[in-house]
């Protein structure tokens, strides 16, 4: 109840701003999102199609339900769900690590926050594929960790080629998309309703489940979102992390197209459309008010 | 005390695991063993065979063509977007951002394949062009999502004021938005040359047999082993951006800190 009543003192203000903005509408800015739209359509959403043309159909362009039903095929299902394994492990994860940091970050008053995104996003400069092979010369059984392991004669560690391997690899690779959106939903919770928490008598773990947390959801259910799907299609780090014997989902589909069989590998890419749809889903509906702006 | 000795552990806990491969990169791009497992010593050796390597040198050539011309595109087309779509009624803003939202949300793997299936059914020859036009794709969202943020926080008095006092609306439009939300373009265009940079999915499928870029060089070197030269450009691009950032941000910290608008 308390919660409901803080997020409607907020709404108001929001929408004064809207009708200020949309006084902003020159009237013909429309035209200025032609490019726009005319680019999603031919690049984001006929693509879109194609694949389920492609997915739907066979080699002599009949209509097939075959390569969508390919996923019950035993080798494929066990991939499919390993990988939902996988990503579900590491997406938790994410959230774990991310969380208590961003909260930090948002404590820091530092000056400018997009320095802290830049720390965040500056591993990206260094090639996505490069970071995670060096993680091989970490976790290798000759590796960094076996060598220290050995020095000090413990018993070795054997990550390699293993799932955790592979769920190290894409916590690695995707936490900075669970840390920013979760810090940029931190830094606008307005501070006067925390403090108003604490005048009120609320404990700080008080605050912390009943205020901070619910305000900043739209903001977890982004990083969710952001962790989860790259997770559960990535073919690069099980392929470098967990060895040849290791197959998940996105291992299926990017075989598929390389030994040229187009058409199952598009059907299997259906239904992992199926996931993503379902987070898109869950996104906009918790997403409605910032409308995208909590991704990044 | 002990809760801030804590947070401090943590966060320096949390960028070391961020910033660990990258240190172990730049310390392989210095070994004087071919092999990634031994060290051989300290040696110059592959920053100096790195500028003799021409296939290394095309593949970077081509991937800073790709990212800047993708960044730059994504951010006219983007910024445009975004000013229409901030100004639109609230039905058609929802599909506009639920759009944008799609190739930010799709897997990469879908995006890529999608494009492929795209260029290949309306039989145009993967290339650098197929990989330009889908990197503009994937980058468009990010700058649209760095610059509508500024866009809101707009007063949008100032506009009409100039309007008032005589301003075309395409003079006003340079004169009093564009100033107030060039840093968010500005981020946009940052993140967008990032994305484009690091990507390497999506440049998988939708390349064709003649172009490399960085990212698929690496993953067709990864099974026979990565060239040391590689780990030699990728230091110098690190600590080329590093400083980058280290003096953007020295200027902005002696620059006072505009007051933000509400």
């Amino acid at each position: 109840m308390k919660i409901s009543n803080v997020l409607n003192t907020k709404a108001p203000k929001a929408t004064i701003k809207k009708s200020g903005m949309s006084s902003l509408g020159i009237r013909n800015t429309r035209w200025l999102s032609f490019p726009y739209i005319l680019w999603m359509v031919g690049f984001i959403i006929i693509p879109l199609i194609v694949i389920l043309y492609y997915g739907m159909t066979t080699n002599d362009k009949q209509f097939t339900l075959e390569n969508i039903s390919s996923i019950l095929n035993p080798i494929n299902l066990r991939a499919l769900l390993f990988a939902l394994r996988l990503s579900l492990i590491s997406t938790v994860i994410c959230l774990i690590l991310a969380y208590p940091l961003a909260m930090i970050l948002n404590k820091s008053k530092m000056k400018s926050n997009s320095f802290i995104v830049m720390i965040i996003i500056l591993p990206m400069w260094m090639n996505f594929l490069l970071r995670t092979i060096a993680w091989q010369n970490i976790l290798e059984r000759t590796g960094i960790i076996n060598t220290v392991l050995k020095f000090f004669n413990l018993p070795m560690l054997n990550i390699i080629n293993t799932p955790s391997a592979i769920v190290l690899g894409m916590v690695y690779n995707f936490l900075p998309f669970m840390v920013l959106p979760i810090y940029n939903v931190l830094i606008k919770i307005d501070k006067d309703i925390v403090n108003a928490a604490r005048d009120l008598g609320a404990n700080s773990r008080q605050t912390l489940f009943k205020i901070i947390l619910p305000l900043s959801l739209p903001g977890v259910i982004s990083g969710i979102t952001m962790v989860f799907v790259p997770s559960l299609t990535t073919f690069v780090i099980s392929n470098i992390l967990g060895g040849s014997k290791i197959v998940l989902i996105g291992n299926v589909i990017e075989q598929q197209f390389r030994i040229g069989n187009w058409h199952t590998g598009s059907g299997l890419s259906l239904v992992l459309m199926i996931f993503i749809l379902i987070s898109m889903a869950i996104l906009s509906k918790y997403d409605k008010e910032s409308e995208g702006s909590n991704l990044w | 005390m002990v809760k801030k000795f804590i947070e401090r552990f943590y966060v320096g806990f949390i960028l070391f695991f961020l910033y660990a491969p990258i240190i172990i990169l730049i310390i392989l791009s210095f070994n004087n063993s071919k092999s990634r497992s031994k060290w051989g010593g300290f040696t110059l050796h592959w920053y100096k065979e790195l500028f003799k390597n021409e296939s290394i040198m095309n593949a970077l050539y081509t991937t800073l063509i790709i990212a800047l011309a993708s960044a730059f595109i994504a951010t006219l087309i983007g910024t445009a977007a975004a000013i229409a779509i901030n100004s639109m009624k609230k039905t058609p803003r929802t599909i506009m951002v639920a759009i944008t939202n799609i190739p930010m949300l799709n897997a990469d793997i879908v995006t890529g394949i999608s494009l492929m299936l795209l260029f290949v059914a309306m039989r145009y020859t993967l290339g650098f062009t197929s990989v330009l036009i889908s990197h503009i794709t994937f980058n468009i969202p990010y700058v649209i999502l760095s610059v509508m943020p500024k866009l809101k926080q707009l007063n949008p008095h100032t506009f009409e004021a100039a309007l008032d006092l005589g301003a075309s609306p395409v003079y006003a439009f340079f004169k009093v938005i564009l100033p107030d939300i060039f840093p968010g373009v500005l981020t946009g265009f940052f993140l967008a040359f990032t994305m484009s940079l690091d990507d390497f999915v999506i440049t998988h499928f939708t390349k064709g047999p003649e172009i490399n870029t960085l990212s698929t060089k690496i993953y067709t070197e990864v099974r026979k082993g990565i060239k040391p030269e590689i780990y030699a450009l990728s230091t110098l691009m690190f600590i080329a951006v590093l400083l980058l950032l280290i003096i953007v941000n020295r200027r902005n910290a002696e620059r006072k800190e505009p007051i933000r608008k509400m």
